[in-house]
């Protein structure tokens, strides 16, 4: 199904129906809050090296282009390349460029760049054959879907649908028996994509930091999967973003202490690997070219602007994994590549409010986000800000507008206001008396659909608050 | 492309404010935020390198000299009769080692079906229990990869207390970064099944450390 950000509303419709949807997402729910609970209280130094991390991270966006250029010229020293790409399209043709024109087998690691720049697309569109290495990714490569978490992309898969994918995918490669048990299903996939590692021409993968002291490139993996895909091929090639930048190791490990623990709850992901140039001359494995492919795509004007602090976002995915919203519905109804908090900012921002104008509004300011996020990102004072926007620019519904500019109007002028509300609570106090609730009202159906208005009791806030003064 | 690059340069100086390169940044920018992002250790430091790796499933054989590492060596094989053909690195902690004769040691790069590997460290990593390997021609990064189990040899007094005592070493150890630095902390895993984790993903299902505190 394509999905957009602009039909918000429908897909997490769909998405609260969807009783598999549901049933697998009831199943994520706490795993990674719990996990995540654990591991902080566990780290009494986590305040210090977050409040650390957010200084780290301000200093090198203040100078970015000294350590973007000083990461470029330490690439070339060890003997990689850099490719630069403003946006989505140019980052798709320098990966084609370098794959040339035969028809090359693609490992890839998990990498959500690749998935902002449609990367797959581009890539298959002239005959290339992508193999996605990550165990999710790969899961719905098969489904022919997109990533659902930006940490865990199969979120939204039960056991028994992935089951039936396998069934159906791998009888062509000789595997016959239904596999039902999670340890049968890993087993399967690795002895499947083994095949496709010892074979590949071309590994891909992103990049969690890139280091400008070294002029490395550092992944983060679990499943090994990553490493696999960069050191079994002829070429590696990484694509990242220009934020993903930090000055010295000293600063990753910083950020490593916050990462695996606000993403999965581990202190430490199983394999971090840091990258620096071709293999060397003698060493007698590892990838004969080296290229980074380093994308803006709108970030470099998001510095310095309302959305700034969104560059400090490491990608660990607690604020979707803490958000009500996100659980209730999942990735996929938010339509773009990133969902969950972190997502209704991001997509707003890089592919027009306009696309996405729902998204700000899908979220109750209930804080959760912001609390969790390690990088002290502001998630719902952007929010807001992007609701001021959609008032601002008309983006909202006629209805909506003329309801605000009505609440505006007496809210400035307080005897009317006290008038209004004194008379609309004896009024409806009086209606409401005998169920203590009303099922719906006229003017509110939307509201009333799915929850009771409670009828108010006594007197106004106001008129309490006089009294008991 | 060289006009990709000057843009995207030009637009990060304008959101800054400059027209051009401006200053690099103070020397003292780190002294400004410096407060101690090191966590406390609760246990000396190899006691807890044996305990966080422990904790994640991965495995620990504490031996008191060199000498006796082929019997740890063999006891972990017959343990999980993972066999005697073994691929190794000729990390300087295993090149002067004797080999049983009747074990089949493979040196150089893993291959595809290779079930053993065995190699030594750079250091390891006490806050969490990582083992650091380098590339080199004596140390192919697909040992770390490839095989269904992975042997690690290494010696107590490589253990430093964080991460930023591995980054000292290495800038004393070598101008430049080797091509790959693995920071390894257990076994392959993967939760993409349900959350359930599972070990064993595409790298090895397990992870042994072999200690040698001399
Ligand atoms: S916004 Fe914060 S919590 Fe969300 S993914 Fe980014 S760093 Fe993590």
């Amino acid at each position: 199904m394509q999905r957009s950000a602009s039909a918000f509303k429908q897909q997490a419709e769909l998405a609260l129906r969807d009783e598999v949807l549901q049933r697998a997402l009831a199943k994520a729910k706490g795993g990674f809050v719990d996990k995540r609970r654990l591991a902080v209280a566990n780290l009494p130094e986590f305040e210090t090296i977050r409040t650390a991390a957010k200084s780290l991270k301000e200093h090198t966006l203040a100078h970015l282009d000294f350590y973007l250029e000083q990461f470029e010229q330490r690439v070339v020293a060890s003997g990689g390349q850099v490719h630069w790409a403003g946006n989505a399209q140019e980052a798709c043709s320098a990966v084609l460029e370098i794959l040339g024109d035969q028809p090359r087998q693609v490992l890839k690691g998990k990498s959500m760049v690749s998935e902002e720049i449609s990367l797959n697309a581009a890539l298959e569109a002239v005959g290339h054959t992508i193999v996605e290495t990550d165990l999710g990714e790969y899961i719905i490569q098969l489904a022919k879907e997109r990533p659902s978490h930006i940490i865990a992309p199969a979120v939204h898969k039960t056991r028994d649908q992935i089951t039936d994918l396998f069934h159906a995918e791998h009888v062509k490669y000789g595997y016959t028996e239904r596999v039902t048990e999670v340890k049968a299903i890993v087993d399967e996939a690795r002895a499947v994509l083994r095949e496709k590692f010892l074979n590949a021409d071309v590994g891909i993968t992103g990049a969690n930091f890139l280091i400008a002291e070294t002029g490395s490139t550092v992944i983060v993996t679990n499943e090994g999967n990553g490493d696999l895909s960069q050191i079994l091929p002829r070429v590696h090639i990484v694509t990242a973003s220009i934020e993903k930048v930090v000055p010295t190791l000293d600063d990753m490990a910083t950020l490593l202490r916050l990462l695996a623990r606000s993403a999965t709850g581990q202190e430490m992901t199983s394999y971090n690997t840091i990258s620096t140039g071709p293999r060397r001359e003698s060493d007698r494995d590892g990838p004969q070219e080296f290229h980074v492919v380093i994308v803006d795509n709108g970030r470099s004007e998001m510095l310095g602007n309302e959305f700034h602090d969104m560059l400090r976002c490491i990608r660990c995915g607690a604020c979707m994994n803490h958000c009500p919203v996100y659980s209730a519905i999942g990735g996929h109804a938010y339509g773009w590549v990133y969902p969950g908090p972190m997502g209704s900012v991001l997509t707003p921002v890089m592919i027009g409010l306009e696309n996405a104008r729902d998204l700000p509004t899908a979220c109750t300011l209930n804080g959760r986000c912001a609390e969790v996020c390690p990088m002290s990102i502001p998630l719902p004072d952007m929010l807001r800000e992007l609701r001021v926007k959609e008032h601002e620019r008309k983006l909202t519904g006629a209805r909506t507008r003329i309801a605000l500019q009505a609440w505006a109007f007496a809210a400035r002028r307080p005897m009317l206001y006290q008038t209004i509300t004194r008379w609309f609570t004896a009024v409806l106090g009086r209606f409401g008396a005998r169920n203590g609730r009303f099922r719906s009202l006229p003017f509110a159906s939307g509201w009333t659909q799915a929850r009771d208005l409670p009828a108010p009791q006594g007197a106004t806030f106001q008129q309490q608050w006089r009294r008991h003064r | 492309m060289s006009t990709a690059r000057e843009a995207i340069f030009r637009r990060i100086r304008q959101s800054l404010g400059r027209t051009d390169r401006g200053a690099p940044p103070p020397s003292s920018w780190r002294a400004a935020l410096e407060s101690d992002v090191r966590p406390r250790l609760d246990r000396e430091p190899v006691d807890n390198f044996v305990h966080k790796l422990e904790s994640v499933s991965g495995t620990v054989q504490r031996i008191d000299s060199s000498s006796s590492l082929i019997d740890a060596l063999a006891e972990h094989l017959d343990r999980h009769r993972l066999g005697t053909r073994l691929s190794a690195a000729e990390y300087p902690v295993l090149a002067g080692i004797e080999w049983p004769a009747e074990w089949e040691i493979h040196t150089g790069p893993a291959r595809g079906d290779d079930r053993v590997s065995v190699t030594g460290a750079f250091a390891g990593v006490a806050e969490t229990g990582t083992v650091v390997i380098l590339s080199s021609p004596e140390s192919p990064t697909t040992l770390n990869f490839l095989p269904d189990d992975h042997i690690v040899v290494l010696r107590s007094e490589q253990i430093v207390a964080h991460l930023e005592d591995v980054w000292q070493r290495l800038r004393e150890h070598t101008p430049g970064l080797p091509r790959t630095v693995n920071l390894i902390t257990g076994p392959s895993r993967t939760a993409d099944v349900e959350q359930t984790i599972q070990l064993g993903a595409h790298g090895p299902r397990r992870f042994h450390v072999i200690l040698i505190e001399a």
